[in-house]
C-alpha cells in the first residue's frame, strides 16, 4: 500500500492504495466519484477522462485508465462532478451538449465533456475539423458527432463571449501545495470523507 | 386540442443527470454487503473440458468461492431462445457456464467470487482447467457439406434451419422460376454482410441482491420485463418473486437485448451465497462474449424486362448463428425476409435461409435486425440493374417503386404497407445534394482521368418496424407478443406520473412521452414524469427494441390519456353542475360546449378526486388509467439517403464528400431527437461500410477483441450530414408517428457502397467487400483479390 494525496473536485483525499489501482478505478471506487465511467480496457474510448493537474498547476485533460493512482499523488483533479460552478450552474459545455442534443444514452458524455473542456483551454477558436481531431480520444456510439462538434463550437463562442473560462475552477499557485497533507483548505471546508480510511 | 408540445424540439430531461455524472449506471449500484463476481473464460474455440479444478482458488485472499459448469449443472438451467422459426429446428442446450464442451473463445467456464473485483480477477489465475482440443467449424459453407466436423456432436449437422418464404405458396404473388423463366435480364450476385459488433458504450453489467425469497437483479439491459419473465422461467424463480430493474442503460443497439449468460452466472452465485453479487464485463469480454450481429452471405439473384422493370427476386441466405442460439437468433434473418423487395413491385419472390452453427460468439440482434442486410442486398443489386439496362440508378428505381397513391400496398411479401410518398423524399434529397451537378463533376473527372475520383451512392429504402402486431409474430412462431403498455397517475396536485413498459436507453423517451402526455392532457411538460425500468413500478411491459418504442408504447400512453379524460369527465361534470355530454376537453379544461368561461382542470379533477367528499353517485374516486396497445400492423418509415465519395485511386481512401438524408418517419414528437437518431444510425451504417469487422482467425480466436482492432469511427473519422423530412403520417392510428430508431443504420451501409462502386466502375470494380477499407479499395483497383 502507498499513501497518496489527491485533491478532486476541490476536496482533500488521503488514501492507501494498492501501487497498481487505476486512478479511475481509485476515483470511483473509493472516492465514490461515479460520474467518471469506464468504458474499455485499451485506452481508446475516453470515457474515463478527468483533469489532472500537471507539474506547472495547469489541468489537462488525461484518460483515467492509463494513470495510476499514485502517480495522482499531489495533484489537483478534476472530474465531471466538480465542472459546475458554486451554485450548480452549468459549465459553459455541459449547457451546450443539453442544447445542441449532443448526448443520448450519454455514457460517453462525462469523458466527452472534459476532454471538450480541455480542447477548448488550448485552443479557444477551433475549427470544426480541429473538433473532430481534438476529440479523437473519445468514442460516443449515439450520436455520429455532429451534435457534439455542434455543442462543442458553441461552448467556444459562449467561452470567449461571455469572458468565462474553459477550465472550472482557475487553479490557484496553491492548488499543488493544497493536496499535500501540509497544504490543505481550512478546516471547516474538509468534509468528512477526507478524513483517512482503510482500505476495505 | 391546442397541440404545442408534440412537434417541439424540447431539450432532454435526461440529460441533466447525465451531464453531471449523477446517472445510475448498474455498475454504480453499490450494496452493503456486495461481492464482486470474475469469469474464467475459454481460450480456445472447441475443445472438451476434462478437468477442472477450482480448490486453489478458493485459498486466494478474499476469495468467497469458485465454482465451474459441472459444480452449477442442474441448477443453472439453459439460456432461452424465444424464437423457434420452424418446427425441426435445431436448438441446442446453453448452459450459461460450459459444463463438457467450449464451443467459443470467450464461453464462460468458472467463476470467482471475492470480497473485491481486483481479488476475484486475481484469483482466475488459480483455477486449473483441461482442454482436449475438437476441430473447430468456421466457414458457413464448408460447415453445411457432409464430412464437416461439428459444433455440436450429439446433434449431428451443423443446421440450425432452412426457413423459406415463397410468393407463390403464400398467395401474395406469382412464381419466381417462371419470372426468371422470361426474363430479359438476369443478375446474380454474392454479398457478405460481414460480423459485427453493437459496441454500445456502457460495457453490461449486472447486480443480483437476494433478499429472503426475493431476488432483484439490476442489469444494463434493454429488455428487464422479458429478462424477469425469462429468469423465472429458466431458474424456476416465481416470477413474483423477481424484480428486475434496468437503470440508466448506456446504449444498447440490439446488444442488450438478450438474456445473458451473465445474468444467470450472477444469478446463480447469489443464490448460492446469499449475497448481493455484481458483474461487470471488460471491454475486452464485451467484445468477445456479448453477441455479435449481422454475418450473413446472401446470394441474390434479380430477373428484368429490358426497360429495367423488376420481375422477380430471389433470395438465398447462409446465415451465422454462431455456437448457440441467443433469445432471437434464428429470427433475425427472417425478419429481413419481408424486406428484400425493398420498395418496388416485384411480381414474384423467394427467400430461403439456413441458420447454420460455427465456433464462434452467437449472433443476435444488431441496429435494424434483418433490414439492414435485406437493403443492404436490394440497394445494391438495383444499381447493378441499372448499369445492366443503361439507367440512372434513380431512374431504375423510379420505374418500380410503389407510387404515392397506390398506398396502402400490399407487397409480394405479404406486408401491406400503410403509407409513403418515395417519389418526394428522393426529389427533396436529389436537390440537397445537388445530384446533377455531382454528376457532371464525377463525368469531368473520369473524362480528364483525374487520381481522385467521384461516386454517388443511391438508397431508397423502407423498413417495418414498430415490432409488433402480436398475431403476426404469433404465426412466425416467436415466444411472445408484440403489444405495450402506458399507466398514467394523477397525483393530487395536478402531477402526472407516466408508467411506460418501454424501457430507454438513450432514445429520450422521459422527453418525448411528457410531450404527448402535456398535449393530451394539457398539463405542463415539467409536470409529467416518466417511469421506466423497474418491473416493481412497471410491472408489465414489453420493452424496447425495433424502432416499437413510440409507434407501439406512444399509442398506448395517448390511449392511456384518453382514459383519463374519460373518468374525469363526470366528476367535471358534477363539479360545473351540467350534463357530461355537454362538456368538451381542451387545453387541460372540461368547459361547457359553446361556454369558454369558467371550466374545471385536470388537476381540479384530481383534487376532487384526492378528498372525494363530493363526487357523484357511484363514481370511483380515481383518475388513473391503464392502456395496451397491440398494433394491428407494422409501421414503415421510408427514405432516400444519397452519398458523395471521394476515392484517391493511389491509395484506395475513401472519403465522404457529402451525404444528405431525407427520412419519412411519419409525424414527429420530437424534430431534435430524430434528428440524433439519424445522426447515429447513419454512423452506424457507414462504420459497416467502411471501418468496422469482427474478425476471427483460423483457430476461432477473435482478432478484433480490443477497440484498437475493433475500429469504432472517431469524431474524426466521420463528417457532418444533411437531414431532412417529408412527413406521410402514419395512417393506423392517432399519433401518425412510425420509427426512427434503425433507419439511418438501414438506409446509409448501401448508399455508401454503391458510391464507392459507382465511383469504381470505369476501373471494372463492380463490388467490394465491406468494410471497404483502403487496403480493399486499392487492391480491387488494382486487379487483386480484395
Amino acid at each position: 500500500m502507498t499513501r497518496i494525496s489527491l485533491r478532486v473536485d476541490g476536496v482533500r483525499y488521503d488514501d492507501d492504495v494498492e501501487p497498481r489501482t487505476l486512478l479511475v478505478h481509485h476515483l470511483r471506487e473509493q472516492l465514490g466519484k461515479v460520474g467518471t465511467v469506464v468504458g474499455c480496457d485499451t485506452s481508446n474510448c475516453g470515457a474515463c477522462t478527468v483533469l489532472m493537474s500537471g507539474p506547472d498547476g495547469k489541468p489537462v485533460g488525461v484518460k483515467s485508465c492509463t494513470v495510476l493512482a499514485v502517480q495522482a499523488d499531489g495533484r489537483d483533479i478534476t472530474t465531471i462532478e466538480g465542472l459546475s460552478g458554486p451554485d450548480n450552474t452549468l459549465h459553459p459545455v455541459q449547457r451546450s451538449f443539453h442544447e445542441r442534443h449532443a448526448l443520448q444514452c450519454g455514457y460517453c458524455t462525462p469523458g466527452m465533456i472534459m476532454a471538450a473542456v480541455d480542447l477548448l483551454s488550448e485552443n479557444p477558436d477551433p475549427t470544426d475539423t480541429e473538433i473532430r481531431e481534438g476529440l479523437e480520444g473519445n468514442l460516443c456510439r449515439c450520436t455520429g458527432y455532429q451534435n457534439i462538434v455542434r455543442a462543442v463550437r458553441d461552448a467556444a463562442s459562449a467561452i470567449r463571449s461571455g469572458g468565462e473560462s474553459a477550465e472550472p475552477a482557475p487553479p490557484t499557485p496553491e492548488a499543488v501545495d493544497a493536496a499535500t497533507p501540509d497544504g490543505g483548505l481550512p478546516p471547516d471546508r474538509v468534509p468528512e470523507e477526507a478524513v483517512p480510511h482503510p482500505v476495505p | 386540442m391546442t397541440i404545442t408540445e408534440v412537434g417541439s424540439p424540447r431539450r432532454r430531461k435526461e440529460d441533466a443527470r447525465l451531464i453531471t455524472g449523477r446517472t445510475m449506471w448498474t455498475e454504480n449500484v453499490v450494496l452493503p454487503g456486495m461481492l464482486h463476481l470474475a469469469i474464467l473464460r475459454s481460450p480456445v474455440a472447441h475443445a472438451k473440458i476434462t478437468r477442472v479444478d477450482t480448490s486453489a482458488a478458493l485459498n486466494e485472499p478474499g476469495v468467497v468461492t469458485a465454482f465451474s459448469g459441472r459444480d452449477v449443472a442442474d441448477v443453472q438451467g439453459s439460456l432461452p431462445c424465444a424464437w423457434p422459426v420452424t418446427e425441426d429446428m435445431v436448438h441446442p442446450d446453453h448452459p450459461p457456464l460450459a459444463v463438457d464442451e467450449v464451443r467459443h473463445v470467450g464461453e464462460p467456464v468458472a467463476v470467482v467470487v471475492a470480497r473485491s473485483r481486483a481479488a476475484a480477477l486475481d484469483a482466475l489465475a488459480a483455477i486449473d482447467v483441461d482442454y482436449e482440443s475438437l476441430p473447430v467449424v468456421l466457414d458457413l459453407e464448408a460447415a453445411l457439406t457432409e464430412d464437416a466436423d461439428l459444433v455440436h456432436l450429439d446433434k449431428g449437422t451443423n443446421r440450425s434451419y432452412t426457413w423459406i418464404f415463397d410468393s407463390a405458396e403464400a398467395g401474395s404473388g406469382g412464381a419466381v422460376g417462371a419470372a426468371f423463366d422470361g426474363a430479359e435480364v438476369v443478375i446474380k450476385r454474392r454479398y457478405r454482410q460481414q460480423r459485427l459488433i453493437p459496441a454500445f458504450m456502457e460495457p453490461r453489467s449486472v447486480v443480483v441482491d437476494p433478499t429472503g425469497d426475493q431476488y432483484t437483479i439490476w442489469s444494463a439491459t434493454q429488455i428487464p420485463h422479458i429478462l424477469r419473465f425469462l429468469v423465472s422461467v429458466v431458474t424456476g424463480t416465481p416470477e413474483h418473486k423477481v424484480r428486475v430493474v434496468a437503470p440508466d442503460v448506456g446504449g444498447g443497439f440490439g446488444g442488450k437485448l438478450q438474456v445473458t449468460p451473465e445474468e444467470l452466472i450472477a444469478f446463480v452465485a447469489a443464490k448460492r451465497l446469499g449475497k448481493p453479487v455484481k458483474y461487470t464485463e471488460s471491454r475486452s469480454d464485451s467484445l468477445m462474449a456479448a453477441h455479435h450481429g449481422r454475418d450473413m452471405i446472401q446470394d441474390v439473384e434479380l430477373a428484368a424486362r429490358r426497360d429495367g422493370t423488376v420481375l422477380g427476386l430471389r433470395v438465398k441466405l447462409l446465415a451465422n448463428m454462431g455456437a448457440y442460439l441467443g433469445l432471437v437468433t434464428p429470427g433475425v434473418p427472417i425478419l429481413g425476409a419481408f424486406m428484400y423487395n425493398a420498395i418496388y413491385k416485384f411480381p414474384a419472390y423467394r427467400f430461403e435461409c439456413t441458420g447454420v452453427f460455427t465456433n464462434t460468439v452467437f449472433t443476435d440482434a444488431y441496429r435494424g435486425a434483418g433490414r439492414p442486410e435485406a437493403t443492404y442486398a436490394i440497394e445494391r443489386i438495383m444499381d447493378e440493374l441499372a448499369v445492366e439496362v443503361g439507367l440512372d440508378p434513380i431512374e431504375v428505381r423510379r420505374r418500380n417503386w410503389i407510387n404515392a397513391d397506390e398506398f396502402p400496398f400490399t407487397t409480394v411479401a405479404g406486408l401491406t404497407y400503410d403509407s409513403g410518398d418515395y417519389s418526394a423524399a428522393t426529389d427533396k434529397a436529389l436537390e440537397l445534394l445537388g445530384y446533377d451537378d455531382l454528376r457532371r463533376e464525377q463525368a469531368a473527372r473520369r473524362e480528364s482521368g483525374d487520381p481522385v475520383q467521384l461516386g454517388i451512392g443511391v438508397s431508397t429504402y423502407t423498413e417495418m418496424c414498430g415490432l409488433a402486431p402480436s398475431r403476426v409474430l404469433g404465426s412466425l412462431r416467436y415466444g411472445a407478443g408484440g403489444w405495450e403498455t402506458a399507466s398514467i397517475r394523477m397525483l393530487p396536485t395536478g402531477k402526472v406520473e407516466v408508467i411506460t413498459g418501454t424501457s430507454p436507453h438513450g432514445q429520450g423517451h422521459e422527453t418525448a412521452w411528457s410531450q404527448i402526455v402535456a398535449d393530451q392532457l394539457g398539463v405542463a411538460f415539467d409536470d409529467v414524469e416518466v417511469l421506466h425500468g423497474d418491473t416493481r413500478t412497471s410491472h408489465k411491459g414489453l420493452d424496447t427494441y425495433g424502432s416499437r418504442s413510440l409507434a407501439v408504447g406512444g399509442i398506448a400512453l395517448y390511449n392511456a390519456c384518453q382514459k383519463v379524460i374519460d373518468k374525469a369527465k363526470p366528476i367535471a361534470a358534477h363539479v360545473l353542475e351540467c350534463d357530461p355530454a355537454d362538456l368538451e376537453f381542451a387545453g387541460g379544461q372540461f368547459r361547457v360546449r359553446g361556454n369558454p368561461d369558467g371550466g374545471k382542470s385536470l388537476a381540479d379533477c384530481a383534487l376532487a378526486v384526492f378528498a372525494a367528499h363530493d363526487l357523484p353517485d357511484g363514481i370511483e374516486p380515481n383518475l388513473d388509467a391503464d392502456a395496451v396497445y397491440d398494433p394491428d400492423n407494422f409501421s414503415y418509415p421510408h427514405g432516400t439517403h444519397l452519398c458523395a465519395v471521394e476515392i484517391d485511386t493511389q491509395t484506395g481512401r475513401v472519403s465522404i464528400r457529402r451525404y444528405v438524408a431525407v427520412d419519412d418517419v411519419g409525424r414527429v414528437i420530437n424534430p431534435l431527437i430524430v434528428e440524433g437518431q439519424v445522426h447515429g444510425g447513419v454512423a452506424q451504417g457507414v462504420a459497416q461500410a467502411l471501418f468496422e469487422e469482427a474478425v476471427y482467425d483460423d483457430d476461432g480466436n477473435l482478432l478484433s477483441g480490443t477497440f484498437v482492432d475493433y475500429t469504432l469511427p472517431s469524431a474524426a473519422d466521420l463528417t457532418d450530414i444533411v437531414t431532412d423530412r417529408t412527413e406521410t403520417p402514419a395512417p393506423g392510428h392517432p399519433l401518425g408517428t412510425k420509427g426512427v430508431g434503425e433507419a439511418g443504420t438501414i438506409a446509409s451501409t448501401p448508399a455508401v457502397v454503391n458510391a464507392i462502386v459507382d465511383a469504381l466502375r470505369p476501373y471494372g470494380v463492380r463490388d467490394i467487400p465491406m468494410p471497404c477499407t483502403p487496403e480493399r479499395v486499392w487492391r480491387a483497383l488494382n486487379g487483386g483479390v480484395a
